[in-house]
């Protein structure tokens, strides 16, 4: 596979200046003659069909919900970084971006990460443009908070809903659009192909969800903004729709999937109750601002009432271990941290399958500081949500909380103008791989999303349009008729598989053996077990499994699900051939064989700077290799300390 | 603990349906969700005893803040807990409400003549979208912006604004409604974006445009019952609807 990222050359703060300048443009009265194809209508899906059908293209954007409002964007709780240092307090544009390289455990490109602290001072504007409802002080400014990774303030907000309301701002732009007749919106509809003609993405193959209707869409580019696969694992924090299915179709079409291992643990989720559970819930990472997080320093009082624990008693890990980042360490640092006094026997909370896998997340301190009104304000219905769950209130017993999959840093691998090695073939936000590196800092995958979608893809389309780009096709092409054939050959597969064993449980059995041998921690032992696992389960899915509910012609969840979890089956052996190749630790993905003796991760620089792309060469077989080297010219490769 | 799950079911592309009960074994700390999944585990193992399937429902983020949830669970929109999605509603709820092993729970789809049934609990509301098509916005594309902290905006205006912005698109006020209408649901955006400096320059054109797509896509008018607000999840006031009224009423004057 040749893999160009073309980075533009120079000093990094003038190179997106320069490419933007150097980038072709497509005349006015040109662009209505293309058509887009946008698959998603996430933040970064969204944005991007709002601004294309803005600069004149014509767009069609697909999504399985019943809206474009329900994209799993929606869900995101903190906030979203910028540059903007109204905070005056020493932030930059390249402080971002240094925080976001380090951050990211020195495996994202620099050019791009670069490139997304400028446009992040954009975001925002255009996002209070819009009229999204961001937290402000009395004065009428825009206030900001801390998140883990960082020593600023860079953090915008909108209670706890911050991905609600920036999504919302992206949907109405997109609403516009679609009122103008300017994109053509299909929701209840799922990409289940991609059409290439000579080696472009030309197209994709649909099915509609309620009819049952396989379609062909034909279009001068495809844009696909799909999101993450952390339901890989079965449980996450992902929607119960999220799925790996357009990115892994792609990647069976010819597209490099670059570090599909790195995945990541949010250390903030409440804790699993019992086998019934169906999914993970996220409580946001700002809560670690004011919430400090502990566990009993005595193994006798992991049962005991935590109110009733004195302070002496208590070990607070993370302030104890990482005293100038204190509750505040990134992402993964938190997550193997809870991990370990746990795996030592100082877990909280219920006895699941025999283990206590909870820490505790206490807010006495703060409330007793700043008053139960001002913490209630910060974080009410983060609290509420989460006595709802829990059935207890935070404002009177710590809340209880384990590391839970939430995001996948992996994705398709793109070059620096977002389009994949499939030439046309563009991919936008978390279904990319390109900006988090090993591991991603809060607040910033919004960020991503719509740095993508409302500032990138926007000038870097009308350049393959104009360069590369050879001559419309419409759908009778043959090659919509071939790739069409395949689509309704899987469909009847799946419709065909008439066992006794409920689709859900095949799903399950391969999240456990996710969670236990390519989760948070991984070793060369494991991820052979898995590798020899993956592929048994698979054979007993196709054999056994039994998808109900009628047939193809109809409203049929059951067949989406079976098509969803299918493609699970195969992609999670891809996660655990790079998990296994990648023998060093880096950001979310930790190698037990390479560690310190305080259990940090130990990267390897000199074999494993590259991002590793992974070429599909049929079900079941090893894939093929590409390497991407990763510069750092100007953040220096240095151990990540916290401490 | 027991609970008999009375669900309606209708197949696709049914005009109607009918109730079946079933039998499940549930735990407090389930989700009503989870025990449908459960359910439906049930439904697909014993498929020769049932033939009718599994049952479809609407869902997806299950954390109370997509929307896509839909369920009128013993006649209430999202069920008894009040500022709660179906998601978000665990069966400790019940047991809280005094409900006794062996105890009904009734559960339907949304309905409104707006909101087609197209199978079991799943409802078409493609509908709410066509209203925030018509008007939903503030038009500006992207690139247009001027700095974020160019326009101060009170803290009491924005948290107002974000109040009604928080509205999630389940359409619960809907099926509450006795006359299905989605006066909350369009007041919701219309009070969102006229609280905002941003949303002034469009704000009358935006209510007469959006209420006249409500109008026409079969919701029914607003006669002051406020069980929208009762049933909605995010607990969005009715005040949203005066202030829709007062933006109407400003066309009128100004046409005069």
């Amino acid at each position: 596979m040749e893999l160009k990222a073309k980075i533009p050359s120079g000093p990094i703060a003038e190179k997106w200046d320069k490419h933007r300048f150097e980038l072709k443009l497509v005349n006015p009265a040109n662009k209505r003659k293309y058509t887009i194809l946008v698959v998603g209508s996430g933040l970064a899906g969204a944005s991007a069909a709002a601004t294309l059908a803005e600069l004149g293209y014509h767009v069609e954007c697909f999504c399985f919900q019943d809206s474009p409002r329900r994209a799993h964007s929606i869900a995101a709780q903190g906030g979203i970084n910028a540059a903007k240092n109204y905070r005056n307090d020493g932030d930059s544009i390249y402080r971002l971006f240094y925080d976001t390289v380090k951050g990211g455990d020195f495996r994202a490109r620099e050019a791009n990460v670069y490139r997304l602290a400028q446009v992040s001072v954009d975001i925002i504007d255009q996002c209070v443009a819009q009229g999204v409802p961001f937290a402000r002080e009395y004065g009428g400014m825009l206030d900001n908070r801390s998140f883990g990774g960082a020593q600023v303030a860079r953090t915008f907000y909108a209670r706890g809903q911050t991905g609600q309301q920036l999504l919302l701002g992206a949907y109405s732009a997109l609403n516009r659009q679609i009122g103008a007749g300017r994109v053509r919106m299909h929701p209840r509809t799922e990409m289940l192909d991609l059409v290439l003609v000579d080696g472009h993405a030309r197209g994709i193959i649909t099915r509609d969800l309620v009819s049952g209707e396989i379609r062909r869409f034909a279009g001068d580019a495809v844009l696909v903004a799909t999101g993450g696969y952390g339901n890989v694992f079965f449980l996450s924090t992902n929607a119960k729709g999220s799925n790996v299915t357009a990115t892994y179709r792609c990647y069976k079409r010819g597209a490099g999937f670059a570090n599909p291992c790195f995945t990541q643990i949010h250390p903030t989720c409440i804790p699993v109750s019992g086998g019934h559970q169906s999914k993970l819930t996220l409580m946001s990472e700002s809560l670690r601002n004011d919430g400090r997080v502990w566990v009993p320093k005595n193994e006798a009082d992991v049962g005991k009432d935590p109110r009733k624990i004195p302070d002496a008693d208590r070990y607070y890990f993370l302030e104890e271990r990482y005293p100038s980042f204190g509750n505040l360490v990134p992402r993964d640092v938190a997550s193997r941290a809870a991990k370990l006094v746990c795996d030592e026997g100082h877990g909280v909370g219920a006895l699941v399958d025999g283990v206590r896998n909870a820490v505790y997340l206490d807010f006495a301190d703060a409330i007793q500081r700043d008053g139960r009104e001002t913490i209630d304000d910060r974080y009410g219905n983060l609290f509420e949500m989460y006595e709802r769950i829990a059935g207890e209130s935070p404002y009177e017993v710590p809340m209880r909380i384990y590391p839970a999959v939430h995001y996948t840093m992996g994705g398709l691998w793109v070059d620096y103008n977002l389009m994949s090695n499939v030439p046309g073939l563009h991919v936008l936000g978390e279904a990319n791989f390109s900006d988090h590196g090993a591991n991603r800092l809060g607040a910033s995958a919004l960020m991503q999303g719509l740095a993508d979608g409302y500032f990138v893809v926007p000038y870097t389309l009308g350049h393959y349009l104009v360069s590369m780009h050879r001559g419309t096709v419409g759908t009778d092409h043959p090659a919509f008729e071939a790739t069409e054939r395949d689509v309704r050959a899987r469909i009847d597969k799946l419709v065909g598989l008439k066992g006794d064993v409920p689709v859900d449980e095949f799903h399950r059995r391969l999240g456990r053996i996710m969670w236990d041998d390519c989760g948070m921690a991984r070793n060369a032992e494991g991820l052979q077990r898995a590798l020899t696992e993956i592929p048994a389960l698979r054979e007993e899915f196709w054999a056994k499994a039994r998808v109900p509910g009628g047939g193809p012609t109809e409203l049929n969840p059951w067949i989406e699900q079976a098509g969803r979890v299918a493609d699970f089956l195969e992609f999670a052996e891809l996660m655990c051939h790079d998990a296994l190749y990648r023998d060093e630790s880096c950001g979310g993905h930790f190698r037990e064989e390479h560690q310190t003796e305080e259990g940090e991760a130990v990267r390897n620089d000199d074999v494993f700077a590259h991002a590793a792309v992974w070429e599909h060469a049929g079900v079941g077989q090893e894939p093929g290799l590409t390497k991407e080297p990763l510069q750092f010219e100007y953040v220096k490769l240095t151990t990540r300390s916290y401490k | 603990m027991k609970v008999k799950l009375k669900i309606w079911r209708q197949k696709s592309g049914a005009p109607t349906g009918g109730f079946r009960t079933y039998d499940v074994e549930v735990v407090e700390e389930m989700s009503f969700l989870e025990a449908i999944d459960v359910l439906n585990e049930q439904l697909i193992r014993d498929h020769e005893k049932h033939p009718e399937g599994p049952v479809a429902f609407d869902h997806d983020c299950r954390e109370g803040i997509c929307g896509m949830c839909s369920m009128v669970i013993d006649g209430r929109p999202h069920g008894p807990r009040p500022g709660t999605t179906t998601c978000q509603l665990h069966m400790r709820e019940f047991v809280r409400r005094g409900f006794r092993d062996g105890d009904t729970i009734t559960v339907e789809p949304f309905r409104a003549k707006a909101f087609p049934v197209l199978r079991d609990l799943v409802v078409d509301r493609t509908a709410l979208d066509v209203i925030q098509q018509a008007g939903g916005f503030v038009s500006v594309s992207t690139g247009a912006a001027p700095d974020a902290n160019a326009i101060p905006i009170g803290k009491a205006d924005a948290d107002l604004a974000f109040d009604y912005a928080a509205c999630i698109g389940c359409g619960a006020c809907v099926a509450a409604c006795p006359n299905a209408s989605a006066m909350l649901f369009t007041a919701a955006k219309v009070s969102h974006l006229s609280l905002l400096p941003q949303g002034q320059v469009e704000r009358t054109q935006r209510a007469i445009e959006m209420i006249s797509a409500h109008d026409g896509l079969g919701f029914g008018g607003c006669t002051n019952h406020n069980e929208c607000e009762a049933a909605c999840p995010k607990e969005i006031s009715t005040d949203s609807i005066a202030r829709l009224n007062q933006e109407l009423l400003r066309t009128l004057v100004r046409a005069h």
